[in-house]
């Protein structure tokens, strides 16, 4: 038996890379795979006290969050590939119009 | 016609709101003129009917209060919308509607041709409701609301003529000087008022009357009340040490100076005093600083008259000496007589101002009686209503002015002693003197100006049937109020209507013994024939001998120079207070505090938060991962939250 | 004592957080989407082990096959250009987020271990086993939560027009 906390210290600590994509890399695609990388942590963790807690809402709400991750990431991309058209450029440090 | 009183207050404003408003629209002079004379006279004929109601009613009733409605509710201080009509108030009501009405009358035919002329009514019709306030007035409040506003009035129509000049300065000039000085007495009445309100709990007359007559205050603090009082009263109405702008608000047009500057406003000092005759008679020491302050401002104002060579200062400064009169008698504790010479002022005072106005506009705005001479000719009408005025104020009987200037002068020997009414006496002299000199110099005697090119005519009628009125009343107004000695049982009737309103007040002063009938009737004639001899005398030297005034002005140039120059007062405030002020306002206020503090603090304000804003701006990046990481600074905070409360 | 579940744990649990850092750090995008695909395995593995049927296969095709697929098929539309090292460019905020990430893992290291987690949890295998089934899963969407089923469906929906209108070449 694998107690609870192995599966929540790992489920952190891929949160935990994952913020730290976001905050750190400039090319937008690559921030939006630290998102992806988030959300799967976050699963990870509902999985783990669904099996725990013998209730099967958990694994319910991961099949919603991953039908919202699907959506976000169909739409994210295509936003990335308009702007992609306009500025030449995915730094994110270059789309930076508003601003003071 | 008691309940109605409020009427009297508010037909005035109508008449100012409808002139205000409409005027400048309305093309027919006349309509103006008599929606303004018009309004007063109602109030006149609401007034006279609320006097016979009065009258009908027993002694101990002759007091009605009309609430309007509650207009200040605050902790123990209840002040209202209300107006008290007894035997003080309906005297002066009658007085001010009945003075103003024919004032207003004979404006229609002065004003004429003025391009402000609605605006002229519109005022007058103003003031007649601030001052109708302070008369009616129940409690403090309201009275000092009136009071105000005929100080406000009275600046508005000083310089109704905007774009004239005036001696060294403009209208506006003596309209600021009248308002400025007033402020300065008006703060003194306010200070009274506070003291009031702190001793008695109430700003309202009854109550206030009531407990000064029942409990038992200090003479010190009913002191203090009288003597802040009093200086609210030689603001208004112009003795010493703030006569100062009476003279100067000559500038204004002549029916303003009839008005509010010889029978309604400058009376309201006296009124005020009349009023608080308790408070005034619980404090003796400052009965005898208002007698006093009255008959050195009377004698004081008589001697600068008799050189002054333009008519209207002449007469200014006869009001002032007139109003020194009224205020010797309050001091002496002789309210009633004091009130009886306000009414009988009133009549001969407008009537001198009047006729002066009647003069002026036949000479086309000449002033100066130096360029007078020999109008009896060519105004008839104005120099007998002048003669009769003139007679009026030197006190010969028996006109009225006789029997209330006598009556004052009696008690000042009865009450305060010989000192005072010698003084009054000598005044008295002077007032006769300069009175006839003015008269002379006008009217009788050679032109002193060009026959061929000024011609003088008389006014129209419109002008000249108010001056007739008025004279009647100076001569028959005296009757009512006829001294004990003559008119036997029946007493003083004037005195003895207002007796009930200085009852306590008189229990309160000590009567300084008796006095004989005889000393009384030989003072009445050393008077009266003191005043026959300075009229003759001034005929003599200004009819006939012609040599005697320039000869007496050239040995004392000294004198009549201090004299000519009204003792150099307006010089020495100017130096001692109004450039000290002025300079201090200039290098302090303005130059430090305005523009350094004040407009430094705003300023400072802006470009701080200019600073601060320009620095703060910059934390919008305009990149998400700027903002990214401090929500997750948020998220650490919140996690410590967390950990602190597991 | 060593039984199957710890070795497999302990070599999914690796895998997962070897590849979840590589992702982050390298230059070129296209070995990190590929690292994540490893991720995603290695996670489908994990949720097996908590007998999580459904979510694993659901995990592999949906992200494994059809999100990466789209990331690696705009990575390689848009060719973007390689990123220089981590820590050139701007490497106070780079600093600051290093530390807030470890200082926020901490933070969630204290709260699982010294948090109110009953001490008394264990895994229900035969329970767990039960719920992980696709039937189980189905009887709850089409029944408690069909709702939410189909505003997922919406969601969806919208998602799709979103995109196509976002993404295509104007013709004028």
């Amino acid at each position: 038996m694998i107690p609870i906390e192995f599966y929540l210290v790992l489920s952190a600590f891929m949160f935990i890379t994952g913020v730290v994509g976001v905050l750190t890399r400039k090319n937008a695609i690559i921030v939006f795979m630290s998102i992806e990388l988030m959300l799967n942590a976050a699963n990870l963790s509902f999985v783990t006290f669904s099996s725990f807690l013998g209730n099967n809402i958990g694994q319910l709400f991961v099949f919603f969050v991953m039908t919202v991750a699907a959506a976000e990431s169909a739409v994210g991309l295509a936003i990335i590939i308009a702007l992609f058209r306009n500025k030449l450029t995915i730094n994110i440090d270059e789309i930076n119009i508003l601003k003071w | 016609m008691i309940q109605l009183i409020y009427l009297t207050v508010l037909l005035p404003f109508a008449g100012f709101l409808l002139n205000g408003i409409f005027g400048s629209k309305i093309k027919n002079e006349k309509v103006i003129g008599w929606i303004g004379s018009g309004t007063i006279g109602l109030s006149f004929l609401i007034v006279v009917g609320a006097f016979f109601e009065t009258l009908a009613f027993p002694v101990e009733q002759r007091q009605h209060i009309i609430t309007l409605f509650n207009w200040l509710s605050v902790g123990s201080l209840n002040v209202s919308i209300a107006y008290q009509v007894d035997q003080l108030s309906l005297t002066m009501a009658l007085i001010v509607t009945g003075v103003g009405f024919i004032i207003h009358v004979y404006s229609i035919g002065y004003m004429h041709g003025d391009k402000g002329f609605w605006r002229f009514f519109a005022y007058l019709n103003l003031f007649i409701f601030a001052m109708m306030n302070l008369i009616l007035a129940d409690n403090f409040v309201l009275l000092f609301l009136g009071w105000e506003g005929v100080g406000l009035c009275s600046y508005l129509l000083i310089g109704f003529w905007y774009d004239r000049k005036f001696e060294k300065s403009t209208t506006s000039d003596a309209a600021k000087k009248a308002f400025i000085v007033n402020r300065i007495g008006d703060f003194g009445f306010l200070l009274g008022m506070f003291l009031i309100f702190l001793t008695f709990n109430s700003l309202n007359f009854n109550e206030v009357f009531t407990r000064a007559n029942a409990l038992n205050i200090s003479t010190t603090v009913y002191s203090f009340i009288a003597i802040f009082l009093f200086i609210g009263a030689t603001g208004k109405s112009a003795q010493i040490p703030l006569f100062v702008w009476l003279p100067d608000a000559m500038a204004g047009p002549t029916p303003v100076s009839a008005l509010i500057h010889a029978a309604t406003m400058v009376t309201a000092g006296v009124y005020m005093v009349a009023r608080c005759s308790i408070i005034f008679a619980s404090a003796p020491a400052i009965m005898t600083v208002v007698a006093v302050i009255g008959l050195v401002t009377a004698l004081f104002a008589a001697t600068i008259g008799l050189v002054q060579n333009d008519i209207k200062k002449v007469l200014a400064y006869s009001t002032v000496s007139q109003l020194g009169y009224m205020f010797l008698a309050m001091g002496v504790g002789a309210f009633s007589a004091g009130i009886f010479h306000v009414m009988t002022h009133a009549f001969f005072k407008a009537l001198l101002f009047l006729g002066a106005g009647s003069v002026i506009h036949g000479m086309h705005d000449q002033q100066d009686i130096q360029k007078y001479g020999g109008l009896k000719k060519y105004m008839p009408t104005t120099y007998k209503t002048f003669l009769v005025a003139a007679i009026a104020i030197s006190g010969i009987p028996p006109l009225s002015g006789f029997f209330s200037k006598d009556e004052i002068l009696w008690s000042a020997y009865a009450n305060a002693g010989f000192i005072y009414w010698f003084i009054g006496v000598v005044t008295a002299l002077l007032t006769a003197f300069y009175m006839f000199r003015l008269l002379n110099l006008t009217f009788e005697g050679k032109h002193r100006f060009d026959v061929q090119h000024i011609h003088p005519h008389e006014s129209p009628n419109l002008m000249t049937i108010p001056l007739i009125v008025l004279a009647v009343l100076s001569v028959l107004g005296g009757f009512i109020g006829i001294p004990e000695i003559f008119s036997g049982e029946h007493g003083n009737n004037f005195h003895g209507w207002l007796e009930p309103i200085f009852a306590n007040a008189q229990v309160r002063l000590a009567q300084y013994g008796s006095h004989t009938h005889f000393e009384e009737i030989l003072l009445m004639v050393l008077s009266v024939v003191g005043a026959a001899a300075s009229i003759f005398f001034a005929r003599h030297v200004y009819l006939k001998n012609q040599k005697i005034a320039e000869h007496t002005a050239s040995k004392f140039k000294g004198i009549y120079k201090i004299l000519f120059n009204k003792y150099y007062v307006d010089e020495a405030y100017d130096k001692a207070i109004v450039q000290p002020i002025y300079k201090t306002s200039e290098s302090l206020l303005w130059k430090i505090t305005d523009v350094k503090l004040i407009d430094g603090l705003v300023n400072g304000t802006a470009s701080v938060i200019d600073f601060v804003s320009g620095k703060i701006r910059k934390i919008q990046t305009g990149v998400a991962q700027t903002y990214a990481v401090v929500m997750m600074l948020g998220i650490v905070a919140a996690l410590f939250w967390i950990i602190y409360s597991l | 004592m060593i039984t199957l579940q710890i070795i497999l744990f302990s070599v999914f649990a690796f895998i997962a957080v070897v590849t979840s850092i590589l992702v982050v750090t390298r230059k070129n995008p296209i070995i990190s989407a590929l690292f994540l695909v490893l991720n995603f395995a290695a996670l489908a593995g994990i949720y097996l082990l908590l007998n999580a049927q459904f979510i694993a296969v659901v995990q592999v095709i949906v992200y494994a096959g059809a999100i990466m697929v789209l990331f690696l098929f705009v990575i390689m539309l848009l060719r973007p250009e390689y990123e220089k090292n981590f820590f050139e460019e701007n490497p106070k905020m780079k600093w600051l987020a290093l530390t807030v990430g470890v200082v926020v893992f901490f933070q969630l290291i204290y709260t699982i271990f010294f948090g109110k987690l009953s001490a008394a949890i264990h895994q229900n295998m035969a329970k767990s086993v039960e719920i992980g089934t696709i039937e189980s899963i189905g009887r709850g969407l089409f029944t408690t939560y069909l709702i939410p089923f189909e505003a997922a469906g919406f969601l969806l929906l919208a998602a799709a027009i979103g995109a196509l209108v976002l993404a295509k070449k104007h013709f004028d």
